[in-house]
Parts: C-alpha cells; structure tokens; sequence
C-alpha cells in the first residue's frame, strides 16, 4: 500500500505505537499471516492438508482466479469495475475448444486455439475501454450490459452443449512441469511481472494517478482516456489467460458461463486489498487473495465443515477484510492529522 | 463546447431550458416512444397481446422484478446501489420453506419470519454503509455471498414442497377483485414509491444526497438515517417478491433469485436513473420494467428463442445510456 501520501515528518516522530504497528499491517503481510495461521491450524486438525498433492491441488485451482484477479485489480485501481469477466471467460473457453477440435481435423495451425481466444479478449476489453474512456458511459453499466449479451449470445451459439474429445496437446493447465502445474508458473510470473509493471513503470503509475484522482491526473498531463483503455485491454488479455486455463484444466469445456466467477475475483482483488474506490492496491496482494479465497474452502473440507457454509464464509471473509481496510485507514488518517 | 461557436446549437440548447424541452428530452420520453412503438407492433401481430387477461400476466411474470425495482431505483438516486436483492430473495424463501418443513411452524407465522430476515438483512447492509462507512458496492457484494451461502447452509440444498392449498392456489395464483393479487401489489408499490420520492421532504431529500452528500448533510438532511430506511425497504420488498414468487412456484431452492440484482439494476438503469445518483424517477423505473417484459414478447412472439432476449436487452441497455449522455452532453451542458 504505496499510495498513502508522504506523512510530515512531524506526524511521523509522532507516531503512536498503534499506529507503527498498523503501518507494519500491510494488507499483503495480513493475508500472508492469514495463510499461514489457516494453513497450520488446519494440519493440527488433519496432517495430509499439508500434503504436496493439496498444496500444489489448491494453487493450481486458484491460478485462473489469481490471473483474472490481476487484470481486476488493475480496472478496480483505475477506479472502474468489469463485472462481465465470467461471461467473457465462458465465451473464450468455448471459443478455444471448437478451434481445439478443428485445429485437430486439420485446416490450420494448431496454435490459433491459442492466439485467437486471446485476440477476441483483448478486443473486448478495448470496446468496454472505449465505450467508458470515450462515450463515458459508466464502467458498471457497460460490463453489465456486456455480461448480458455474452452470457446470452454464448448460449444462442453452442445451446449449451458440452466439448468433449479435446486433443492431448491442447491441455496445457494439466501439465506438470518438475512435478509443479503449469497454471502455478503461469499465476507466479504474471503476478510477479505485473507488481513490477504497476510500481515502476510510468504507465502503471499513472494507472494508480487516474484512480485516486483522475481530474489531477489530468491536470498532470496524464492521457486519462488512453490509461483507461490499456487497463481494460490489459484486463481483456488477462481474462483471456485465465479462460485458456479454465479450458484446458479439465478434459471437457461446459459451453455455457460458469455462474458466479467475476465474483469470486472481485472478491479476491477486494480480499488482497484493492480498494472499490480506486487509487490502491496491489496486484501481490489480489494474488494472495485468490489464493486465501480457495484456500478457506479447502481448509473446511480438511477440517470436515459442510461445504454448504463455504460461499458464506466467503461472504464473511470480504466484510472482515473491508473492516481490517477500514480501521487501518482510520488508524492512518489519524496519525496524519496528529 | 463546440455548441458556443454555433448559432443554431444555441437555439437548441435554448428551446431544452424551457419545461416542454427538458420534459421532451429526459430518457423516460425516449423510452415511453420505444416502448409505445414496441407495444403497438405486438399488437398487430397478436390481437390477444392486448387483452386485460394477457396484460396482467405479463405483470405478474415481472413481479418479482418489478417489486424489486422500486427500492433499488431510490438507492440508486442516492449514489448507492444494492447486489444483495437476489440473495435476500434466495435466504427468504429458503427461511419461509426451512421454518415451515423442518421447524413445524405455522405458514402463517413462518411468513412474518421470514419477512423479518428480509428487514434484518437490508438492516444489516444499511447499517454497515451508515455508520462503518463501507462503500454500498463492497458491503452488498459481500452480503451477497453471505446471504447466498446462508441460504445453502440453511437448505442443506434440500427444496421445500407442499405448501397448503391457500398458500399457493389463493395467494400465488389467486385473484383479488378479478386481477391477481401481484397486480395490486405492484400497483400500490408503485404509486406508494412513486409519490413518496416525488412528493415528500423524505424522497427530495434522496435526490440531494446523490447530488451531493455533503450538501444535504450541511442542509440538515439526516442522511444517515434515511440510508438506513432504503435499504431496509429493499431487504423488506426482496422478502415479499420472495414469498410470491414461492407461492406462485410451489416450491423453494436455495439458488431462487440468483442472478436477479442484475436484471433489476438493468431495467432502474434502463428507466433514466443514473448510476452515479441524483437523477432518475420511479416512472422511468416502471417503463424500464416494462420495455424489457415486451421485449421479451416480442421475441418470443417472433420465434427467437429466450436466451436472444438477454442480449438485446444487454445492447438496448447500452445505447439507451448512450443516446441519453449524448442528448445531455449536446443540449444541457453549454
């Protein structure tokens, strides 16, 4: 959490120790703790939770999450919202496959199954970038109006027919490279390139100028229209990584839009300490979200609560973490008015 | 804007200042053009369309939605808005099927149950926005799983059947004075909000808490406290949809009303009611309503199959927005 404004440095030598300890509190270090505690609470109960297989079960299918997530966080940041990623991750899932099959019957490359899924979503995230960075329209209608029109198109299309038979080589999220699935890799290196991409670069800079106050960014000499549609761009690309894991993890690709699925990365950017209000938050910190979010159910299982309380523990998990923001912040503006 | 360059643009913006123009220009004129083009063609191509009979079943198909729509339209003039409807619409029905199948209570009483967790629940949402300060996205997204969740946990994903005959012959499918008991519902519904955001201190009061907080703060306005009513009216009005709706299904699921926020923020937008507050009306609202049930129709009526509706109603959304930004951007802001 970079963003706070510089403190004088008579606020500083006035620090309280509360208000030391809650600077030390950052929202990465929290959930980092927080896995930890859960993780070993947990082995107490049951041993195997810290088996290799689990672990490695868990960050795998928390991987298209956490690269989703990122792409959120970067929208979230900019102070916009896209609540139409699973429609979208259903739509290039399926997109993905038929090419999967045809690539397979011969007639082109079998890389198009790849490369094109990936072109229709950065092209959808450019046409919500555009409609709200040059039409403004609000960013929440546009999604929902997207959402709207990808879920229902995408069943018009296929009829809600499953893909089955997918080829061997089109099945990357099932690999195990030095016994670690690939999703891992993947989840890793993107959310280590874009932590750095959003601190030190002067485009992810801007990114956080345009949400924490877009009139100064503009006054800055920022192109705010241009940040607003590389971030939507950048989310399209993203979505579309996290659709080819999505499609590629299992053997068959269920052509309609999995329910639920911008929620559950939303919540982990908001989890990892994004904030809805723009101009914070971190892309490590929407990575750990993700994973804490898939962690918290596998922890209920291992622990044998029913899996029926899990999405309320989910909803649960949000509202505790808006508060730990909120008092955090408090706490801060405080410490700055002393 | 260009517009000061331009004489005749000027003569636009003029003629837009006066009440005829202003009125002639608002998204509930364009809508209520649409939506009377839209009704005409779907009378001529089925003389049935427009008989008192089919009417009010329409009505009763947008029920759930439309008795939805009125408290999200007022939380949305004050800048708020509510994800939380379909899942307190889900833990209602689930709690009214839970208390009367498993707990042996009386219908009767598992009825006011369950509408006292729809109050808990807005109370819930409201009072975390009013007093802790969570942004109204955050907080309802969270209860949105939350409530969600504890459906499920409450049903065990078990569903509710049986419901005695008065239950669901006499208030779900029932009529009261030759229409169904929905009609009136959504009937006083409509006007109750209708004239209580247009006509009382209470509803002006929402117009400038969207306008500016700290305004109406300043001018007196409690503005915590009614916060606090509009989204218990919303716990409360997605409680009673809920209860309908069981009669009307037979039957209660923990996943009944998933995704229903959505298609009731769809139809407030689509009313005119800016997602940013300060702007909209309830009669905006009911033309949003009713412009997508006779899309629906419509479609259906042309042979396209139901899935087509979502996304026409997805693009109509869009460029209804669009065609009112660029009306406001091009005759009010000079």
């Amino acid at each position: 959490m970079t963003a706070i404004p510089q403190k004088t440095s008579q606020a500083l030598a006035n620090r309280s120790i509360g208000s030391r300890l809650s600077g030390l509190l950052t929202q990465e270090s929290v959930l980092a703790l927080a896995l930890v505690i859960i993780s070993f609470a947990v082995t107490i109960v049951n041993p195997n939770f810290l088996a290799a297989r689990n672990i490695s079960d868990i960050l795998s299918n928390s991987s298209y999450i956490a690269i989703a997530a990122i792409g959120m966080s970067l929208v979230i940041i900019s102070g916009n919202i896209d609540i139409s990623i699973g429609s979208l991750i259903g739509l290039l899932a399926t997109i993905a496959g038929r090419l999967a099959i045809g690539a397979e019957a011969g007639g082109y490359p079998e890389i198009f199954a790849f490369i094109i899924p990936i072109v229709v979503g950065v092209a959808s995230g450019a046409l919500i970038g555009f409609f709200v960075a040059y039409l403004h329209v609000p960013a929440i209608v546009v999604s929902l109006g997207m959402l709207s029109v990808l879920k229902g198109g995408l069943i018009l299309w296929t009829g809600g027919e499953w893909i089955y038979n997918l080829p061997e080589w089109f099945k990357f999220a099932q690999q195990r490279p030095l016994g670690i699935p690939a999703p891992v890799y993947l989840m890793i290196s993107l959310t280590i390139i874009g932590a750095i991409w959003m601190k030190y670069s002067a485009t992810g800079r801007a990114i956080y100028a345009v949400g924490g106050n877009r009139e100064a960014a503009r006054l800055s000499g920022i192109s705010e229209k241009r940040i607003i549609m590389t971030v939507f761009m950048i989310n399209g690309f993203m979505v579309s990584i996290a659709a080819l894991l999505f499609a590629t993890q299992f053997n068959a690709i269920q052509s309609t839009v999995p329910s639920g699925l911008e929620l559950l990365v939303i919540t982990s950017a908001v989890v990892g300490g994004v904030s809805i209000l723009g101009g914070t938050g971190t892309v490590i910190g929407s990575t750990l979200g993700a994973v804490l979010v898939h962690v918290i159910p596998a922890a209920m299982i291992f622990a044998s609560i029913s899996d029926y309380w899990r999405q309320a523990v989910q909803g649960l998990l949000i509202l505790f973490t808006v508060l730990v923001d909120l008092y955090r912040r408090n706490q801060q503006s405080y410490a700055r008015r002393k | 804007m260009q517009a000061v360059k331009e004489q005749p643009e000027q003569q636009k913006s003029r003629f837009s200042e006066t009440r005829l123009g202003r009125s002639l220009l608002s998204q509930e004129t364009i809508l209520l053009i649409i939506t009377i083009i839209a009704i005409t063609f779907l009378a001529t191509q089925n003389e049935r369309f427009l008989t008192l009979r089919n009417l009010s079943r329409e009505v009763v198909l947008l029920f759930e939605v439309a008795v939805m729509a009125m408290p999200m339209t007022l939380i949305i003039i004050t800048g708020g808005i509510d994800l939380s409807v379909g899942s307190i619409f889900g833990l209602s029905a689930v709690v009214l099927g839970f208390l009367w199948q498993d707990a042996g209570w009386a219908l009767e009483v598992a009825i006011v149950a369950s509408l006292i967790v729809g109050l808990m629940c807005g109370f819930l949402n409201g009072i975390f926005i009013v007093r802790l300060g969570v942004p109204p996205l955050i907080m309802t997204l969270a209860t949105l799983a939350l409530f969600r969740g504890m459906a499920l946990g409450v049903s065990e994903a078990r569903s509710a059947r049986g419901f005695p005959e008065w239950f669901t012959d006499g208030i779900g499918r029932g009529d009261f004075l030759g229409l169904p008991l929905q009609v009136w519902i959504i009937g006083i519904a409509v006007v109750v909000t209708g004239v209580v955001l247009a006509r009382t201190t209470f509803g002006r009061s929402l117009y400038a808490m969207g306008n500016n907080e700290l305004a109406a703060r300043f001018a007196g306005i409690p503005v915590q406290r009614y916060k606090l009513v509009i989204y218990v009216y919303s716990g409360f009005m997605a409680s009673l949809a809920a209860i309908l709706f069981t009669a009307r299904v037979t039957t209660t699921r923990s996943d009944m009303g998933t995704g229903y926020e959505l298609d009731v923020i769809a139809a407030v937008v689509l009313g005119g009611t800016s997602i940013f507050g300060g702007l909209g009306t309830i009669w905006g609202t009911v033309l949003g309503l009713i412009l997508i049930q006779v899309l629906k129709n419509g479609l259906l009526l042309a042979g396209v199959r139901g899935d087509a509706t979502s996304v026409l109603i997805g693009i109509v959304l869009i460029l209804a927005i669009l065609i009112n930004n660029f009306i406001q951007t091009r005759f009010r802001s000079v």
